[in-house]
């Protein structure tokens, strides 16, 4: 195996475990296209990255880091959901993205489908070192949150201040999302924090097998898509996003047998 | 107003003025009441009476004016009318491990709800029936030993043989462990029957004494029959 794939399966695996773990909060949150969305934010930056000569993951992640800090402070403020403000947002800078592209049609195709050759030592290594806080961040979090969804009430009134708590879970889907964007682009990547959870919860009665299955599947969607895309040579990311699928489908199909038999 | 009992100083919560506006609109105004530790005090009332409000107010989750003193330290355990866990796959070990994670403790409080421990600890909140689920959520209200239990209408859903099976658990439970209760219920034949007092609300009009004698007819009639204050503030009975 050479180096390259190797450093763009360690990327895959570890970015499929930490948006999955991730995205299990998101379905619970019914916040399943906010993912999604907000990965289009990340546009703009890649796009200034490309310009001005610097890493645009950077950019990326510096655009979905201000957009996650600007949309909870607003839906603080206004008291808009989450949907609502991101769904403004995203629109914007998808259109000030492909702008700032201009005719760098290269770099534009890279940024929405994502290029994990471009993979080296050093983002594996990054890959490896942000998933690993992301999952440690979301594990300190994820009881927080779910109490929160349970009541908020309930939440605020054992002293969790559920905004707070808000605000570093959008963080830490900012930085997903960024690495992500190396494997499926910004178009493909919300797929990773939501398919896995969906097919997640449909085989799971506690929360503890959830969030572990939902890891799983989003490693395993990542690693088996990347591996696709070596075999038949073209990019990985809707190959990523058909082995989610396939799981899905084949978990969809195992819970309608088991409740058959039941 | 009367206090429950101004005999000794035992009280484990004092409310005095507490006034409490939504959104410039008053919800609460200058209530006043005091109760003793482990009593059964009922807070009735109309749809937006300020019972629920009240409740938040008491777990400081809105601003209020006017003073709110619990005594000492106490630990208050707190039961919403609505929560959403139907939707969210987490079993009744998870639920309950929220707030206490000894199995011990979540096995206890099963058994004093009338719930077998072992047998419904892996079991799904998502599959339990609304009796089954209204008891562990009372499970979940003590697994860390409260001092106080606020619960908004702690039978809502519940058909009304769980329910007396349900008040009857609770009225041990609070006499064996010296819980304070404070409960939000519609059903008078409830508030008669299993509280020591009662806090009738009105916004403008506030009943607060022994159960049987808030709970009169003529008392009724003023709380839930027609509007009665022209002018919000107008002084409590």
């Amino acid at each position: 195996m050479s180096e390259a794939v190797l450093y763009s399966l360690v990327v895959g695996a570890t970015v499929g475990l930490a948006a999955g773990y991730l995205g299990s909060i998101m379905v619970l949150e019914k916040m399943a296209l906010v993912g999604d969305a907000l990965s289009h934010v990340a546009l703009p930056g890649l796009a200034l990255g490309v310009l001005l000569n610097f890493n645009p993951l950077i950019g990326g992640f510096a655009f979905l880091f201000i957009s996650a800090v600007v949309i909870w402070y607003l839906g603080r403020v206004t008291k808009l959901s989450f949907e609502t403000l991101v769904g403004a947002t995203f629109t914007l800078a998808l259109a000030i993205g492909i702008l700032l592209f201009g005719n760098n049609l290269d770099a534009l195709e890279e940024a929405l489908f994502g290029d994990i050759t471009a993979v080296g030592l050093a983002e594996a290594g990054a890959a490896v070192v942000i998933s690993i806080v992301v999952i440690s961040l979301t594990r300190l979090i994820y009881r927080k949150i779910v109490l929160g969804l349970i009541s908020e009430e309930l939440a605020t009134s054992k002293g969790i201040s559920v905004a707070r708590t808000n605000l570093l879970y959008l963080l830490l889907v900012s930085l997903t999302v960024a690495i992500g964007i190396q494997i499926t682009g910004t178009l493909l990547v919300g797929f990773l924090v939501v398919t896995p959870a969906a097919a997640a919860k449909t085989v799971s009665a506690n929360l503890s097998r959830y969030f572990k299955l939902s890891a799983i599947f989003g490693a395993v969607s990542a690693v088996s898509g990347i591996l696709l895309s070596r075999y038949f040579n073209i990019l990985p990311g809707p190959l990523v996003v058909i082995s989610g699928i396939a799981i899905f489908v084949v978990v969809i199909v195992i819970r309608w047998r088991m409740k058959l038999t039941s | 107003m009367a206090a429950a009992d101004n005999n000794g100083d035992n009280f484990i919560l004092q409310v005095s003025n507490l006034t409490v506006e939504i959104s410039n609109q008053p919800i609460i105004n200058n209530l006043d009441f005091k109760i003793k530790r482990g009593i059964t005090l009922a807070i009735v009332g109309p749809n937006g009476a300020g019972k629920t409000t009240l409740f938040r107010a008491l777990l400081n989750l809105v601003p209020y004016t006017g003073k709110i003193e619990w005594s000492g330290k106490i630990k208050i355990g707190y039961v919403p009318q609505i929560l959403s866990v139907r939707d969210i796959p987490i079993s009744v070990k998870e639920f309950l491990a929220l707030k206490n994670e000894s199995e011990e403790d979540m096995k206890a409080a099963l058994t004093s709800v009338g719930l077998e421990g072992e047998a419904v600890l892996e079991k799904s909140l998502a599959i339990l029936s609304g009796g089954q689920m209204r008891r562990v959520l009372i499970a979940w209200a003590i697994v860390d030993n409260p001092d106080v239990l606020l619960f908004d209408e702690p039978t809502s859903g519940v058909d009304v043989d769980s329910e007396e099976a349900i008040y009857g658990m609770l009225r041990k439970l609070t006499a064996k462990n010296e819980i304070t209760l404070l409960l939000i219920s519609h059903d008078l034949h409830i508030v008669r029957e299993y509280s020591d007092y009662a806090l009738a609300l009105n916004k403008c009009i506030v009943f607060f004494g022994e159960s049987p004698e808030v709970m009169n007819p003529e008392t009724q009639k003023l709380i839930y029959g027609e509007p009665i204050c022209k002018e919000y503030g107008e002084a409590h009975v």
